[in-house]
């Protein structure tokens, strides 16, 4: 693999950049795998990545149908936090924190990730309540989260409106600094080549149209596009698509797949220093490098999987934006999209092993997978190289719908009375 | 003078009607009609902004929405600054202030333009490569250069004063474009008597016949017939015509976003108008007439001010009268340019030479411009340009070989072809197909009930584009239900050839070359960009297109699309449709949140929910809290009294006289039939048949998963009647939920819903002197404790209104909920104020409320439970019927971890020095010592100063809760460790004798 | 925004009128208390989230207040039918067909 560092780039600058390798290649599938990992976004490449690197696993194919990093991974709000409630969940996401302080070096790959923090606002006593639980739980699991006074908000985040006429005026905020963003397709791309160069084949434009099992009921290999991939062990990673591919494979999944939108405004020159999110009024906001003003929606009501969604539901998410930062008004919507997000019904994911033994999925991240990237892949490729859980993961299986054991982040902001 | 370039009897605007504009603080003079970007040209100035990457300056790409480079800030006033404005796009007023941006210190000296200089740095993708060492650098250092660097304009920091409006409406024909071809579709379905709407981005109508000049429809000057045509058309009861109105959004089921701007171009347009207007179409047919967009050619240095597209010159020229230039150079790869540069010449300007690279221009167009003495150089290149602000020389060459020669120029005409737009076509989920023959993308597969027509549907001929047309507008008529009528009879003559061109570098610019020949103006994409894509690796459009950030620009790629694919097909030596073309998504150009938004502003972001009560309330001195949509009162802080002041007076007024409260937000749902018990028996946890008539009960509902979902009291007004309560938020999803089980699950059961939540204003008068003060008031109902006791409802008057009275409590008091009709809300509760204030008692709020039913350990759903809680955790066992066959949640609660030990169970605490109030959220540990992560046993709930009990109260969640009893814990704060005893949850008449009073 | 068509209203409107209200045609168990572990996990969490012809529920919460199903094209969004509560469930593949043709 060919380093990349500011020599590299000068010296490269010298002779026009004729000089760089392939940051993956695009093989042929081989007959044979020791694991295959079905879909090629952040979670899929890295768990092919930390198979190779920490597991010495490198015989794997990465089977992706579009073109890798195009789902999800990028078409995201590149939010990244750990302040969440259920010790479950804080060790999870907290240990996926962790990773992304040093993932460029790591992958040597900026992948741009910056701690501008992120700030969750309160509207309400119930918001208050809900994010001083959040807070005393995060400081004991060690994972940072402080209360914010309005006119701390607001000097945090100059533009904010904390007055006190506002509909829903800002009560306070939970702001967790490490929180902040990261450049979605380099971590796509970062994974996709430190992968390929230790030996992963990435294999796009390769839909997954089955998955062959034995007569013991494991997993042989799948059936795709361009032929039979055999592997003993199977990762799917399909985000979306995770309940059709499961299907296949005869697995019925608590899963439903949502629109979900996004957009950003037209760049202008810095003026939103780091990440607020709003769940009372739906908002999530943040100013790309680019300085555009990235702005996630919510899901609209019903399921699909057309990657488009009603302008009703972006005229909400603007509403919101332009009550808690009336400054926006006269921004202008450059480009919006839609992804497919697969909600679980504790709004937490599936990192887990399957009923069919040598299938592994990684799935159910609905609206925030992007920020779990690098935890949720290291710990998915344990799982597959073990045949086992790592204890971060374990508690994420799929029995848990069975038992009752959920991890319900959804539920632990309900309802105020 | 309103400039230079104005060619006397050029153009369409009238030489009197002078507008006076600043451009970064100088004054210039416009004609009404102009637009910006032909404002300055006409007065000398082709440098217009910087572009992103590199700071190079730029002046105009075109003349239209595509604009890529001629952007700039427009200031009414300091709240209303609009960054990122096209020149091309924004017409001129009296008194416009329009400044440049992306530039420091200036325009003509930008220091941001030494970035240039390190270019070959700068390549495509750079930042991944580098920029990690040393670690914290990249947040400290790179990064906020590089964002100050990156962004174009300058953000709005004061709230917009302008406000925008809104239009839902249903149409049977949307036209999408208001060019020949649209104007044509228009009208034949407009005869038929269907509803018709047709937009258009621009100010005028016409579309290309705006410099088309020498097109005739029906024998008329074309863009006369455009303008006739367009007001025939408005004056039709039956169409609407919308201009300076872009069709941005084209979502499902022929939902259709517009966005007009009604004021951008009004001197002084007066408060009553809105900026704005979002028009929401719901069309039975969309005729997309968007038309075609031009693409430059790719050549070193073809970003210089005064290269610009062909038909945005021959637009300055014969819409706005304007010259480009005066010594002009052409370079082309089809035939439409040479009209441009007859034009011109005709026009009085020097047309130095035509570069053509094709060796076989179109018919007759070689005599053509012999006879007007213009050289013409066909299989010649430009490969090069000279000029530092603006063009000053194109180096010419021809394509098979030979020495290159300079020609001196002031202005650089360019095209490579047309490039239909099907961009609205694309969003609604059509999908393109490749042309081999014409090479390049057209509609293909249809998704939703629309039909392109002209250009867009890569019609090139004119004729051939109203007949389309017109056949497409009559057809939607007639599927929307249009009457029959004469199709429109409409002769179009005299129009260029349009057809043919190039896609991608061209020579001097190919794969051996280092040199800067742009693609994508506005983000510095150059062909060599998109060459260093392919080598790493970047195969398919979307990576080639986020690598590079080609096409990502404020124009998304309306120029540059086509070519980056074209560049990034021959490098991988594929064809064009096998490389992809990316999707086009909304907006086609962009859109001020402040459209979308419209009236969704302040009190309408989400409007209010008020009680009758509200206005006393307000009178009274109250602080309202937002609940849901609610707004509810607080306290009633007196002079003097903070809020734990004025809660302390007002928990112990209740206690010691009484208290009134509104209660009025709570959800009601009133449940008819004659099987509404067995209908909730089935709803709530509880048995409800042996509840007799004139009794209340309190219930538990539960979710099919068997945790707790909403709570409240039942009272059975009948034998067939329960009037039911619900908690305020969950009003509407509580309703929701039984009607679901009723209508789908249990459909036998003869039962009916309805929401009476705001029919019943509802004030609740709790303490020992509540039946002193309502008894006078209240008619036909005995009040004695014998008569009605406690969980008791009677039907009857209150100040000789109805009521339904129940005798309930949610503070452990003796009291009454006072419901009537929510007209009388009011009256009847300043009635009982009437009577309470002089007794003593106080009007009190929901902290009040909160605290009193906590001392008494009555939970609040969403507060104390949260979704994974079932009531047996909640030490609510005691209501779970244990005879019922079946309720739902009834299997939810048998669930492995629902029945397992160690579940969290809400508890009381007190803390060990009484006057230590716990944070609500605060988590509880066994060991304040551990390690972090720490081992949690659970959270606080709820916690309260009691004043009634004379120590602070709490309640919370502990694994195991109840058999801790006893048990010291600790609370772990940041700055110390507060030690509690866990109790039972009842703090204040454990006996509960007081409810009897 | 969608359009649908209310069966109960016959009627098409807008989707701000509706409410969707998940999978369709799975029945609440009659002997709710007897069914097993997996049984109840079957009923209330696993859901066949189809990409294709999906049968949902939906309310016309802000109309008749009816919940009614359709069938409905989870690629393209398309409702092939909506119909009245406790109508039986359609044949797919003759929905397919029929969504098929109605394209042509």
């Amino acid at each position: 693999m060919r380093k990349y560092s500011i020599f590299a780039v000068a010296r490269e600058a010298m002779r026009g950049h004729k000089g760089w390798p392939q940051q993956w290649t695009s093989p042929e599938p081989k007959k044979q795998y020791d694991v295959i990992i079905v879909g090629a976004g952040g979670h899929g490449l890295g768990a092919a990545y930390y198979l190779a690197k920490q597991h010495g696993i490198t015989n794997v194919a990465v089977v992706e149908k579009g073109w890798l990093g195009g789902g999800n991974t990028g078409r995201n709000t590149t939010i990244i936090r750990s302040n969440y409630l259920y010790d479950e969940s804080a060790a999870l996401y907290n240990h996926a924190m962790k990773m992304w302080d040093g993932l460029s070096q790591d992958l040597n790959y900026n992948v741009m990730y910056s701690a501008r923090g992120v700030m969750m606002l309160a509207h309400n006593v119930h918001d208050v309540q809900g994010a001083q639980r959040h807070i005393h739980a995060n400081r004991l699991n060690g994972v940072q989260n402080e209360w914010l006074t309005p006119e701390q908000a607001k000097e945090y985040c100059p533009p904010l409106n904390i007055s006190k006429t506002a509909r829903y005026p800002v009560m306070g905020a939970a702001l967790q600094r490490c929180g902040g963003n990261a450049r979605h397709d380099a971590v796509a791309w970062g994974y996709a080549r430190g992968a390929a160069n230790r030996g992963v084949d990435i294999i796009q434009n390769c839909a997954v149209t089955g998955i062959r099992r034995a007569a013991n009921g494991a997993v042989e290999g799948v059936e795709t596009t361009r032929g039979f991939i055999g592997a003993k062990k199977v990762g799917v990673v399909a985000a979306g698509h995770s309940s059709v591919l499961m299907e296949m494979a005869g697995v019925q999944m608590p899963l439903e797949s949502y629109p979900l939108q996004a957009l950003v405004s037209e760049p202008v020159k810095p003026i939103f220093p780091c990440v607020v999110m709003s769940n009372t009024v739906h908002a999530y906001i943040s100013q790309s490098d680019k300085g555009e003003l990235v702005i996630g929606a919510g899901t609209d009501q019903y399921t699909s999987y057309s990657q488009t969604g009603g302008l009703h539901i972006l005229t909400h998410t603007l509403d919101a934006i332009c009550e808690m930062f009336p400054i926006f008004s006269r921004m202008k919507m450059l480009r919006s999209w839609g992804g497919i997000v697969d909600v679980t019904p504790d709004r937490s994911p599936i990192l887990a092993k399957t009923p069919v033994p040598g299938l592994y999925v990684n799935c159910g991240w609905g609206t925030g997978g992007f920020k779990a990237t690098p935890g949720s892949a290291h710990v998915f490729a344990h799982t597959i190289a073990n045949d086992a859980p790592h204890p971060i993961n374990a508690p994420f299986t799929l029995e848990r719908f069975r038992t009752g054991r959920l991890i319900d982040e959804a539920a632990a902001a309900a309802v105020a009375h | 003078m309103s400039g230079a370039n104005r060619i006397a009897g050029a153009g369409r605007l009238t030489p009197a009607r002078t507008v006076r504009f600043t451009f970064d603080g100088d004054i210039y003079t416009g004609l009404e009609g102009d637009t910006l970007a032909s404002a300055l040209i006409a007065n000398g100035v082709h440098l217009m902004g910087r572009s992103f990457k590199y700071h190079r300056p730029r002046g105009v790409l075109g003349a239209g929405a595509e604009e890529p480079n001629a952007l700039m800030g427009i200031e009414r006033d300091k709240a209303r600054r609009q960054p990122n404005v096209r020149a091309t796009v924004q017409e001129v007023f009296e008194g416009m202030k329009a400044v440049s941006q992306n530039r420091w210190p200036s325009l003509g000296f930008d220091v941001g333009a030494v970035n240039d200089l390190f270019s070959p740095f700068f390549a495509a993708g750079f930042y991944y490569k580098t920029f990690m060492w040393p670690k914290a650098a990249w947040q400290k250092l790179y990064e906020p250069v590089i964002r100050s660097a990156a962004g174009l304009g300058v953000s709005p920091d004061e709230a917009d004063t302008d406000h925008y409006a809104s239009r839902y409406v249903h149409c049977d024909v949307l036209v999408i474009g208001g060019g020949v071809s649209g104007l044509s579709a228009a009208l034949a379905a407009a005869r038929t008597g269907v509803s018709v709407i047709i937009c258009d981005e621009q100010a005028h109508p016409g579309g290309a016949l705006a410099y088309e000049t020498g097109v005739a429809v029906n024998g008329e000057p074309g863009f006369d017939w455009a303008v006739e045509t367009a007001c025939a058309l408005a004056a039709m009861d039956n169409v609407r015509v919308l201009t300076r109105t872009t069709a941005f959004g084209y979502y499902a089921q022929n939902f259709v976003g517009l966005a007009e701007r009604v004021t951008d171009h009004l001197a002084d347009p007066g408060p009553e108008l809105p900026r704005e207007r979002l028009w929401q179409v719901r069309a039975k047919k969309v005729i997309l007439a968007t038309g075609a967009i031009e693409r430059h050619m790719v050549f070193a240095n073809n970003d210089r001010p005064g290269i610009m597209l062909s038909s945005a010159a021959r637009k300055y020229l014969n819409h706005y009268g304007v010259a480009v230039g005066t010594k002009i150079g052409i370079y082309t790869a089809n035939d439409s340019a040479y009209e441009t540069a007859f034009d011109l010449k005709r026009a009085g300007a020097s047309v130095e030479a035509i570069v053509d690279c094709r060796d076989n221009p179109g018919e007759g167009l070689l005599s053509k411009a012999a006879d007007l003495g213009i050289e013409v150089l066909t299989d010649h290149s430009v490969i090069n340009t000279s000029g530092a602000r603006r063009i000053s020389a194109m180096t010419v060459k021809r394509n098979r070989g030979g020495g290159s020669r300079s020609v001196a120029v002031d202005a650089l005409i360019m095209s490579a072809g047309w490039t239909p737009s099907v961009h609205m076509f694309s969003q609604s989920r059509g999908k393109v197909a490749w042309d081999a023959e014409t090479e390049r993308f057209l509609p293909g597969e249809y998704a939703q009930d629309c039909t392109s027509v002209g250009a867009c549907n890569g019609t090139d001929e004119l004729q051939a584009s109203i007949d389309e047309a017109v056949a497409a507008g009559s057809e939607a008529a007639k599927a929307t239900g249009g009457k029959r009528a004469a199709k429109p009879k409409l002769k179009g003559t005299g129009a260029g050839n349009w057809s043919g061109g190039m896609a991608g570098s061209t020579a001097g610019a190919g794969p051996d070359t280092t040199v800067k020949a742009f693609v994508d103006f506005q983000n510095d994409v150059t062909a060599k960009d998109i060459r260093l894509a392919v080598r790493e690796g970047m195969h398919s459009i979307e990576h080639v297109k986020r690598f590079t950030t080609n096409g990502m620009a404020s124009d998304q790629g309306k120029t540059s699309n086509i070519h980056g694919l074209a560049i990034a097909a021959e490098a991988l030596g594929r064809d064009m449709p096998e490389v992809g073309l990316t999707t086009f998504r909304p907006p086609y150009t962009p859109v001020t949140f402040g459209s979308i938004v419209n009236h969704g502003r302040g009190k309408l972001f989400d409007p209010a929910r008020k009680t009758p009560m509200h206005g006393w309330e307000e009178d009274h001195g109250a602080v309202f809290e937002d609940v849901g949509q609610w707004k509810r009162a607080w306290f009633y802080p007196r002079a003097g009294e903070d809020m734990h002041a004025a809660v302390n007076r007002e928990c112990r007024t209740v206690r010691e006289v009484a208290g009134l409260f509104d209660a009025s937000t709570l959800g009601k749902i009133e449940v008819v039939g004659p099987d509404a018990a067995k209908f909730l028996d089935l709803m709530y946890t509880n048995g409800w048949q042996k509840l007799k008539p004139g009794r209340c009960k309190y219930g538990i509902m539960l979710r099919e998963d068997g945790f707790i979902y909403d709570d409240g009291v039942v009272a059975r007004i009948a034998e067939d009647r329960f009037h039911v309560t619900t908690t305020t938020g969950g009003a509407p999803r509580v309703l929701h939920h039984m009607e679901d089980y009723l209508q789908t699950e249990f459909p036998e059961l003869d039962v009916w819903l309805t929401s009476t939540s705001e029919q019943w204003a509802v004030v609740a008068v709790q303490g020992p002197k509540a039946r002193e003060i309502i008894a006078p008031l209240v008619e036909d109902i005995d009040l004695s404790n014998e008569a009605m006791p406690h969980m008791s409802a009677r039907e009857g008057r209150i100040c000789g209104v109805p009521t339904r009275l129940f005798r309930v409590s949610f503070t452990g008091e003796a009291g009454f909920e006072v419901n009537v009709p929510a007209d009388y809300g009011r009256a009847v509760w300043e009635a009982i104020w009437a009577r309470a204030e002089p007794l003593g008692a106080c009007a009190y709020g929901t902290e009040t409320m909160h605290v009193l039913r906590a001392e008494k350990g009555f939970i609040i759903v969403g507060q104390d439970t949260d979704g994974t809680v079932t009531p047996q955790d909640a030490g609510l066992s005691w209501a779970i019927a244990k005879a019922k066959p079946d309720f739902v949640g009834i299997r939810g609660l048998m669930r492995p971890d629902l029945v397992a030990e160690g579940r969290k169970q809400l508890v009381g605490l007190k803390t060990k020095n009484p006057k230590t109030v716990l944070e609500e959220g605060a988590q509880i540990v066994a060991d304040p010592n551990q390690p972090v992560p720490m081992k949690m046993l659970g959270h606080v709930t709820s916690s309260y100063w009691s004043e009634n009990c004379g120590h602070s109260i709490a309640m919370a969640l502990i694994a195991d809760g109840r058999a801790k009893t006893g048990e010291t814990l600790y609370v772990p704060m940041p700055d110390r460790t507060i030690e509690v005893e866990v109790t039972g949850t009842v703090f204040f008449d454990e006996k509960g004798e007081r409810v009897n009073g | 925004m969608l359009q649908i068509y209310c069966p109960y209203c016959k009627e098409e409107r807008p989707e701000l009128e509706f409410r969707h209200a998940g999978e369709a045609h799975i029945a609440r168990p009659a002997d709710m208390k007897s069914i097993s572990d997996e049984e109840f996990e079957g009923y209330f969490f696993i859901r066949s989230n189809p990409k294709g012809i999906a049968f949902e529920r939906w309310r016309h919460v802000h109309g008749c207040g009816r919940f009614f199903n359709a069938a409905r094209d989870t690629v393209s969004d398309k409702f092939i039918t909506t119909y009245e509560a406790g109508e039986p469930k359609p044949d797919a593949a003759e929905l397919a067909a029929k969504s098929g043709e109605a394209d042509k």
